[in-house]
C-alpha cells in the first residue's frame, strides 16, 4: 500500500512535492532574516522607548508655521527642486549620449559582423560603465562627493547626475530597441543615416516613452534630493535633519508636510507634461 | 498645451541653473582635478583583510535581511491595504473608508525610506531593526497603491461570477481576481524588492543598521580604502539582486 501512494505521488502530483520542498526551503531560509535584522517589535513597547515616542509625538503638534521658519522651508523646497532639475541635466548629458552609443538598432557593424566587432566590444564597456554608475546609490556618490567639492548643492547636483546618468543611459537604449522594427529595417536598407533613423524612424514611434519616463526620473530625482541633505549636499533634507536632532517634533511636522506637498505638485507638473505630449 | 510645457520645462530649466548658481569653471580647473585625482587615488588598493571582510559579509547579510523582510510584510500590509480600499463601496460609509486609507498610503508613500528611518530612531533605537520598519512603512504605501490600482482595473467578470453563484465577496476576491493577477503582483513585489535593496543599504546613513553604516562610519574616519570595499560589496549586491529579479519576471512573462 505504501509503496504504491508514493508511486502516485511521484508521478501525478510531483508539482505539489516540488512546491512543499521550495516552501520549506523558502522557510528555513526565511527564519534567520529575523535574528539578522534584529526584527523584535516588542522593544518598541518597552516602557522607556514608548514613553519617549509618546513626548516625541506629542511634540509634533502644533506644527510651527511662524513666517521666518516657512520662508526657510520655502528656500529649502525651491533648492530642491533646483538640485533635482540641474541633475537631471547632467544626467541627460551622459545619459543620451550613451545610449546612442550602446543602443543595438544604431549599429550597421552589428547587422554585418554580429556582436563580435570592435565596437560591439566599445558598446560592452559602455554599458558596463553604466552599470557601475547606477548600481552606487545616489546617496552613496553624493557622500563622496561631499568630501571632495564640500557641502552644498553641488554634491546633490554630481550624484543626481551620475546615477541617473547611468539609468537614463540604459532605458533610452531600451526604448529606442523597442521601436526599431519593420520600418527600421527598411530605412537601413534604402540607406538612411543613422541620424536620418534616429530622427525620422526611431524618435517619433517611441517620444512619448522617453518623455515621459524622463518626467518619472525628475520626480524620483525630487524624493532622493530630499534625502541627500541628510549627507550635507543640500535641500530640505538638511533642515529636517536639524531638526530630528533637536526634538523639534512641530518643526519635523512642518518639514514633512511640506515634503508631501512637493512630491505632490511635482505629480501634477509631471502628468501635465506627459498629457501634452500625448 | 504644447506651447505651455515647453516654456514651464524651459523657465523650469533656466531658473534652477541660475538658483544654484554654479560655476563649472572653478570646478573644471587644474588645481581641483588635481584634488579628485588625489583623492581616488586614496580609494585604492580597497581593504582586504579578513577580519574587516568578515564585518562587511556580516553588514551585507544584514541588508539583504533588512530588505527581504522589509518588502514581505509590506506585500502583506500592502494587500491587506488595498482588499480594505476595493472591498465595498455601496454605503456612503465605505466610500469614507476607502479615501480614508488612500490618504494614508499617500502620506506613507510621499515620504522616503531614509526619512521615516530618521523619524522612527528615536523609538525603536539605531539598528536595523529601524531600517526594516522605514522599509515596511514606505513599500506599504507604494505597493498598497499599485496593488489598488491592479485590482480595479482587473476585469470584474470572473468575480462577479462568483458573486452571482452565491460566494461571499472575499471568495469571489480570491478566486476571481487575486489568483487572476498574480503574476503582475509577484513582479510589483520583484521590482520593489530591487528598490530596496538599493534603499537598504543606504539606510545605514541614518543609523539604521546595514552596509551604510559601515560606509559612513568608515568615511567619517577617513579610512577610504575599507570604505571602498563597502562601495563595491554594495555594487556587487545590487547588480545580483538586479539580475536574479529581472531573471525571475522575465521568466514570469
Amino acid at each position: 500500500m505504501k509503496g504504491k501512494r508514493t508511486f502516485v505521488s511521484l508521478t501525478k502530483n510531483h508539482m505539489v512535492d516540488r512546491n512543499l520542498i521550495i516552501g520549506l526551503v523558502l522557510i528555513v531560509l526565511f527564519v534567520p532574516l529575523f535574528p539578522a535584522s534584529e526584527f523584535y517589535p516588542w522593544r518598541l513597547f518597552d516602557d522607556r522607548n514608548f514613553d519617549i515616542t509618546l513626548k516625541f509625538l506629542s511634540s509634533f503638534y502644533p506644527p510651527k508655521v511662524d513666517v521666518e521658519f516657512l520662508s526657510i522651508i520655502f528656500y529649502g523646497s525651491l533648492q530642491t527642486i533646483a538640485i533635482a532639475t540641474v541633475g537631471l541635466v547632467f544626467a541627460l548629458l551622459i545619459g543620451v549620449p550613451a545610449s546612442l552609443l550602446i543602443t543595438n538598432v544604431l549599429s550597421f557593424s552589428k547587422i554585418e559582423q554580429g556582436n563580435m566587432s570592435f565596437t560591439g566590444c566599445v558598446r560592452y564597456a559602455i554599458r558596463l560603465v553604466l552599470i557601475m554608475l547606477r548600481s552606487i546609490p545616489e546617496i552613496v556618490w553624493a557622500l563622496i562627493f561631499v568630501r571632495v567639492v564640500g557641502l552644498g548643492p553641488m554634491a546633490g547636483i554630481l550624484a543626481i547626475g551620475l546615477t541617473y546618468g547611468g539609468m537614463l543611459g540604459k532605458v533610452y537604449a531600451e526604448i529606442l530597441e523597442s521601436a526599431a522594427g519593420i520600418k527600421h529595417i527598411q530605412g537601413m536598407q534604402i540607406g538612411y543615416s543613422r541620424f536620418q533613423i534616429l530622427a525620422y524612424v526611431l524618435i517619433p514611434q517611441s517620444s512619448l516613452e522617453l518623455v515621459s519616463y524622463t518626467v518619472y526620473r525628475w520626480e524620483c530625482a525630487i524624493r532622493s534630493t530630499v534625502i541627500m541633505g541628510f549627507v550635507g549636499a543640500g535641500g530640505l533634507g538638511f533642515q529636517l535633519e536639524s531638526s530630528l536632532k533637536m526634538l523639534h517634533g512641530g518643526e519635523v511636522l512642518t518639514i514633512l508636510i511640506a515634503f508631501v506637498v512637493l512630491v505632490w505638485v511635482a505629480d501634477q507638473f509631471s502628468s501635465l507634461i506627459r498629457r501634452s505630449v500625448r | 498645451m504644447k506651447v505651455l510645457s515647453t516654456v514651464l520645462i524651459l523657465s523650469l530649466v533656466t531658473g534652477s541653473f541660475m538658483w544654484v548658481n554654479i560655476g563649472i569653471y572653478e570646478f573644471l580647473n587644474f588645481e581641483s582635478i588635481k584634488v579628485i585625482g588625489r583623492f581616488i587615488d586614496e580609494f585604492f588598493p580597497p581593504n582586504l583583510q579578513k577580519t574587516f571582510l568578515t564585518s562587511v559579509v556580516i553588514a551585507l547579510y544584514e541588508t539583504l535581511a533588512m530588505s527581504i523582510l522589509g518588502t514581505f510584510f509590506a506585500t502583506i500590509f500592502g494587500l491587506t491595504i488595498a482588499y480594505m480600499i476595493v472591498e465595498n463601496k455601496k454605503s456612503v460609509l465605505d466610500k469614507f473608508q476607502s479615501s480614508i486609507f488612500r490618504g494614508l498610503l499617500n502620506i506613507l508613500r510621499s515620504i522616503p525610506e531614509v526619512v521615516w528611518a530618521a523619524v522612527l530612531i528615536i523609538s525603536a533605537g539605531l539598528g536595523p531593526f529601524t531600517g526594516c520598519l522605514a522599509i515596511i512603512i514606505h513599500t506599504t504605501g507604494v505597493l498598497g497603491r499599485l496593488f489598488t490600482d491592479a485590482f480595479e482595473n482587473c476585469a470584474p467578470i470572473s468575480s462577479r461570477t462568483l458573486r452571482v453563484n452565491g460566494c461571499s465577496f472575499f471568495q469571489g476576491f480570491i478566486y476571481g481576481k487575486f489568483f487572476q493577477l498574480t503574476p503582475q503582483i509577484i513582479s510589483y513585489v520583484l521590482y520593489r524588492w530591487e528598490n530596496n535593496i538599493r534603499v537598504a543599504s543606504i539606510l545605514g546613513i541614518v543609523g539604521a543598521g546595514g552596509l551604510g553604516q559601515l560606509l559612513t562610519f568608515n568615511l567619517g574616519l577617513f579610512l577610504m580604502d575599507k570604505a571602498a570595499t563597502v562601495i563595491i560589496a554594495t555594487m556587487i549586491l545590487i547588480v545580483i539582486v538586479d539580475g536574479l529579479s529581472s531573471t525571475i519576471r522575465r521568466s514570469l512573462n
